[in-house]
């Protein structure tokens, strides 16, 4: 890494928290911008040798390639119950959790609930775009009214496959959590916003006040067959009527531990 | 230290406790449930890890998360659960990261019932998770020696980084036999340097998976595990014998009905029949050998179970048809008396087998009809 050239200042460089692997990701693809925040939050709160991640089965799969400290991955949707597991043996470490739709809503639906349910003190980081991505773009339960997917061909049709799931509102509704919030990446103003929530999302754990989780808009460019900038457009167009940015559940103390 | 009366899944409760278990993740579910009352009173009081979890099948992910962190972590269940846990067996299998775990056996398949079983020997044995490897499986016959198992069963977890099943059925969940607990030990573990534990100052990250998308890198761990199992068969295997020496009937037998079958021998013996039990302790790594050098001495054998005859595969493969193997089994829940052994045992002593190329299960069928239809 370059920090010094004649009279230049460094201005931006690869977070101590990413190792120097480079991505995996579809060009356009926001996981590398989510993965990038956490990153920087983990530098900033200086917890990166004391962070355990656990990563998804779905496209960031790989999480532990590219996060520059320790991690586990986790089976399919499993990755909260995985998390409980480390956080009731290791106390005192900031565990987190790395997820997609599918894998958070759909085949780990139980887990995500009831770690919530339990106020488990970790946080989750919720990628939402909408479609299976790693097994290549089938109707996850985000997905939205016909939107075409290979496994709704003809657009999700809600009479025989349902609604879309907002995770972010179930979740709020449950006593024991603390922040549950929901986040976009399409633009600056809001990667910057997201950032801001993810790091709340660790003070939340640092300061023990249980369960957070940030819901956050992503694209995926291949599978919804639109180009990146397209694809941006579509989250603010599309998703973000079904799936609201806001806060759903913030713990009066949350000020507090800010300071 | 004397012994007490101890309730059979109190005492293997305990027994993980004293072994140095710092993390208990169960779901309710007879006839095991009072592992995890016991886990559920004392875990918290000690500071240590325990969850009841929603379901098995987040118990044993939260089993495979605190195991990654290097801390002795269990779950106890029964049939159905475990079958529900068999996806994270197998992620903590291919990950090489050790793991015990109770299962106190019910009559099955399906939801079947809540008495005592050993139907669940291949899914334990075999594997019954995907892909290939190879758990540890220990099968105790009595309270004390579950508590003795489940204390080796972490140290054998620790130094094969291996999954360890300690196997008994619902006879032994429930039963209270005096016994003796092993003191407490200090949590004075080394962290293993595999272990996630998030301490990364002035080390290298760590991770831990099972995968290995390169099927090259697949192999390489497949080939470790495969050579690991065969390193626990040379060091590990363990058994009891009973009169065995100058027995010409042996009875194989685990667990409860090797303890019934137990009792038959000592009443044939009092009737002067030459027989002897051979009772396998460790169901993986199997006795082969062991089993093997008895069939060039006895003249027959009789494996006897609660199942439709599992195991009988296995010392099959041992004795490889040098003499004739007879088979008794109950099924469904029930659990063999002494007398229906014994009544074997005379029936083989009398008219001793020849055959050794017989189907030894249909033979039984037919048999066990008349004793069921004698019973009701
Ligand atoms: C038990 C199990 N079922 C199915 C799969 C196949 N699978 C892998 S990733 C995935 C979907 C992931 O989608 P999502 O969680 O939305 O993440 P994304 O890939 O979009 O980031 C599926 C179904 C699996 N690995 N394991």
């Amino acid at each position: 890494m370059v920090s010094e050239t004649n009279n230049a200042t460094l201005v931006y460089e690869r977070p101590e928290s990413l190792t120097e692997m480079p991505t995996f990701y579809c060009p356009g693809c926001t996981h590398g911008t989510a993965h990038r925040l956490v990153a920087e939050v983990l530098d900033e709160m200086g917890i990166r040798e004391t962070t355990i991640g656990v990563a998804p089965v779905g496209c960031s799969v790989f999480a532990y390639n590219y996060f520059n400290h320790d991690y586990v991955e986790a089976a399919h949707g499993r990755a909260p119950a995985m998390a409980t597991g480390i956080k009731r043996v290791l106390p005192k470490k900031m565990v987190y959790t790395y997820q997609g739709d599918g894998d958070l809503a759909s085949i780990g639906m139980g887990e995500i609930m009831h770690a919530a349910a339990r106020g488990e003190n970790i946080t989750v980081i919720y990628l939402n775009n909408a479609i299976y991505g790693m097994t290549g773009g089938q109707m996850s339960p985000t997905t939205l009214p016909n939107m075409k997917t290979t496994s709704t061909p003809l657009g999700r049709d809600v009479e025989v496959a349902g609604y879309p799931i907002r995770m972010a509102e179930i979740i709020s509704n449950l006593d024991a959590v603390s922040y549950v919030v929901r986040r976009s990446l399409h633009n600056p103003a809001n990667i910057r916003k997201t950032k801001k929530a993810v790091k709340t999302a660790f003070q939340t754990q640092a300061s023990g006040m249980g369960f957070s989780m940030v819901e956050i808009l992503s694209s995926c460019p291949t599978n919804w067959k639109l180009s990146p900038s397209k694809s941006l457009e579509f989250i603010e167009e599309q998703m973000i009527p079904v799936y609201p940015i806001a806060d759903f559940k913030v713990n009066p103390e949350i000020k507090n531990i800010k300071g | 230290m004397v012994k007490k009366l101890l309730k059979g899944n109190e005492a293997f409760a305990e027994a993980a406790i004293r072994a140095g278990c710092e993390g208990f993740f169960g779901y309710p579910i007879t006839p095991s449930t009072e592992f995890l009352e016991h886990m559920a009173k004392r875990m918290p009081e000690l500071g240590r890890g325990f969850v009841q979890a929603e379901s098995e099948v987040a118990a044993i992910n939260m089993v495979y998360g605190a195991a990654c962190t290097g801390k002795r972590a269990m779950t106890a269940s029964s049939s159905p659960g475990i079958s529900l846990m068999m996806e994270g067996i197998s992620y903590i299998a291919g990950t090489e990261v050790p793991a015990v775990i109770v299962n106190v056996m019910r009559g099955g398949p399906g939801l079947g019932n809540i008495a005592p079983s050993q139907g669940d020997y291949n899914q334990m044995v075999k594997g019954g998770g995907h892909g290939d490897y190879f758990p540890i499986v220990l099968a105790p016959a009595s309270v004390q020696e579950a508590i003795d198992y489940i204390t080796l069963a972490f140290d054998l977890a620790d130094k094969y980084r291996s999954l360890v099943f300690v196997i008994v059925d619902g006879n032994l969940g429930q039963m209270m036999e005096p016994a003796e607990l092993p003191p407490m030990r200090d949590l004075d573990f080394i962290t293993p340097e595999w272990a996630v534990d998030g301490e990364t100052e002035g080390r290298e990250r760590r991770f831990l998976s099972s995968i290995y998308i390169d099927p090259k890198d697949e192999e390489v761990t497949n080939i470790r595990l495969l050579r690991r199992k065969l390193e626990i068969e040379k060091n590990e295997i363990l058994y009891h014998t009973e009169e065995i020496d100058d027995a010409e009937i042996v009875i194989v037998a685990f667990g409860t009905a090797g303890r019934v079958a137990s009792t038959a021998v000592r009443q044939a013996r009092q009737e002067g029949i030459k027989v002897g039990l051979f009772r396998p302790i460790t169901l993986s790594p199997f006795p082969y050998k062991e089993i093997e050098k008895l069939a060039d001495q006895a003249k027959s054998m009789l494996v006897a179970e609660m199942n439709t005859g599992m195991m009988l595969d296995d010392v099959s493969l041992s004795v490889k048809g040098k003499i004739p193997i007879e088979f008794y089994g109950r099924m469904g829940g029930i659990t063999p008396f002494p007398d229906e052994i014994l009544d074997e045992i005379r029936r083989i002593n009398n008219s001793p087998p020849t055959d050794t190329d017989f189907n030894a299960r249909e033979a039984w069928l037919d048999r066990l009809e008349l004793i069921i239809e004698g019973e009701n």
